[in-house]
């Protein structure tokens, strides 16, 4: 019988659920919009994005900003809210403005806000939670006997990892978007969070067994990079029953075969069996996978691993190595260029005996030779007739920083080999000058915090948004 | 027995960030036979990687024939993390092409 069996949580239980993810990153690159109104067309359950990622490198947490576009964010929200609020069902968007950071929750706040007003939508409760973890409370914590622990074979925190961090996110798991959907939320925004958590989380509330909610999100998290051929941005949809979980790729010309199901489950992962989350873990060891229909793969055998002991909450810190700068040299001369190492080598020495005593770092990627991959590099032989060396200067000042990165950009220029022709300069300048940068942040924390209560670090606030109609 | 390029008969060779700390590669075969050809040959494995990336064998983290996926996947630690200064690829997305040229069995 249809509708007969309630959730936990008094929620009449459904047959099934199916959500939209129409980015792998919200903002990050435009959605294209006609696989998402084909997506629309079919009435989800709800609207889920991620809109973040450590894999941006660092400086976007330590600088508070997005390396997104407002106007491509705001694009994307106002995609999914006008489908949501027409079709009255949530939409969910986590790791707001690609940190997650609290400022990047108020912006996305602000753009719902902006785009309300600018439709004239009907009043909505809009939820939302910050995941900025405070540098003295953290600090406190272990002061209390709390171990950090190191993930990725780094060593346990310590107090010194804790002042070179700017700023502290934790990320959370499905348990503030469940808050904020108890609250009576229609729209949450959510700080940094696990990408597969913005997914899971409804349909673990809903009733969904842990195993195929999370898995959902795993198939989910990344849109069409689940399907082929090859298209980004594109939408895709995922339906969870109590048994398996079924993805559907939107655009008329991507499917989700068995291969490319399958192939995502590995994607940025160390190993593709396991997936970690605050509350547990997700076993994919023994996922079968069936070709369902032409665009949709089916998925069974997953496995929940609730954590034993304490839940425990990911850190990621981001700390300042100083202002930087770049400066750009290129060299066609081919005797320069089979003796580029010793070029940079001149570079190097000319630099350590300028800034002697002084905090810098400077580095000479060679662009032609290994500037992509450094010291991975096979290739050994040069075979370019032209090389790019970027210098990157970074100093505890931009003044500092802009002399660094200058001499070091000037000191390939007057290197001097003594076999070379030219002698009126080794360098092609595009630029007289160097080119400032956002400061330089290195990744201070990647450890796991334990927690008494899941929603410890997450504070989950509601807020109406557009005026009550008075009665 | 004759020998191809990987490239030739992997449908996927890829690298990407695994965390702040990790690079992973991923190289996904277009069809079984030739994945369970290549895995039994044991041709790809982690002396070879590490060789191939003048990497000690321990900076391999993980090596995993993914059966679902007909796929051979594996981990290195970054010498640095993510963006560090004078660390090149901030999403690890270049660092798969020499694995294109590895010599593989293929009979067909």
């Amino acid at each position: 019988m249809l509708y007969s069996t309630k959730s936990e949580r008094g929620i009449i239980m459904k047959e099934q659920l199916r959500i939209v993810c129409p980015n792998g990153h919200l903002g990050f690159a435009p959605t294209k919009e006609e696989s998402f109104k084909i997506a629309a067309a079919t009435k989800p359950d709800y609207y889920c994005c991620d809109s973040g990622s450590d894999d941006i490198g660092a400086t976007a947490l330590g600088a508070d900003r997005s390396v997104s576009m407002r106007k491509w964010q705001k694009h994307d929200l106002e995609l999914m809210l006008l489908a949501a609020r027409e079709q009255n069902v949530p939409m969910l968007v986590g790791s707001a403005g690609d940190s997650g950071s609290n400022s990047r929750v108020d912006l996305y706040i602000e753009l719902i806000k902006e785009i309300a007003a600018e439709h004239n939508l009907p009043p909505f409760k809009i939820g939302y939670f910050y995941s900025e973890v405070d540098k003295e409370e953290l600090k406190n914590r272990m002061d209390h006997n709390v171990v950090v622990e190191g993930l990725d074979e780094r060593p346990a925190l310590t107090k010194e990892d804790v002042d070179k961090t700017e700023r502290i996110v934790g990320v959370a798991g499905v348990h503030p978007y469940i808050k904020a959907l108890d609250m009576g939320a229609d729209v949450v925004i959510g700080g940094r969070s696990s990408d597969c958590a913005i997914f899971a989380a409804p349909a673990i509330r809903e009733g969904f067994p842990e195993a195929q909610s999370y898995y959902l999100g795993k198939v989910l998290e990344c849109a069409s990079f689940c399907a082929e051929p090859y298209g980004a941005k594109e939408s895709v949809v995922g339906t969870v029953t109590k048994d398996d979980v079924k993805v559907t790729a939107m655009h008329p010309n991507q499917r989700c075969t068995i291969a490319s199901v399958a192939g995502h489950a590995m994607y940025e992962r160390a190993n593709p069996n396991y997936e970690y989350v605050a509350g547990g873990m997700l076993d994919m060891t023994n996922c079968e996978y069936e070709q369902y229909d032409e665009k949709t793969t089916r998925v069974t055998g997953m496995k929940f691993v609730p954590v034993e002991g304490k839940v425990k909450v990911k850190l990621e810190g981001s700390g300042k190595n100083g202002e930087k700068y770049i400066g750009i040299a290129g060299v066609r001369d081919p005797y320069t260029i089979k003796n580029i190492d010793k070029v940079i080598e001149m570079a190097e020495q000319q630099v350590e005996e300028e800034f002697k005593g002084s905090d810098y770092k400077i580095s000479f990627r060679v662009f032609g030779k290994n500037g992509v991959m450094g010291d991975l590099e096979p290739v050994k032989e040069i075979k370019s007739h032209e090389l790019c060396i970027i210098v990157e200067g970074i100093a505890e000042t931009h003044e500092e920083a802009e002399a660094l990165t200058l001499y070091g950009t000037r000191q390939i220029f007057y290197a001097r080999l003594p076999e070379v022709k030219g002698t009126a300069g080794t360098a092609a300048f595009i630029v007289d000058d160097v080119l400032p940068a956002t400061a330089s942040y290195s990744w201070t924390m990647n450890h796991t915090i334990p927690v008494d209560n899941p929603l410890d670090l997450f504070d989950v606030r509601t807020s109406n948004i557009g005026e009550l109609v008075k009665s | 027995m004759k020998t191809v390029a990987l490239s030739e008969v992997a449908k996927t060779i890829r690298s990407k960030n695994a965390g702040t700390d990790k690079i992973t590669f991923d190289i996904i075969f277009k069809e079984q036979g030739t994945y369970e050809q290549i895995k039994s040959s044991k041709t790809i494995n982690r002396k070879k990687l590490a060789n191939l990336y003048n990497i000690e064998e321990e900076q391999i983290t993980d090596f995993v024939e993914y059966d679902p996926a007909n796929a051979i996947k594996f981990t290195i630690r970054r010498f640095a993390p993510s963006g560090d200064p004078g660390e090149g690829d901030i999403f690890g997305s270049q660092q798969y092409p020499p694995l294109l040229d590895i010599q593989v069995p293929y009979n067909h």
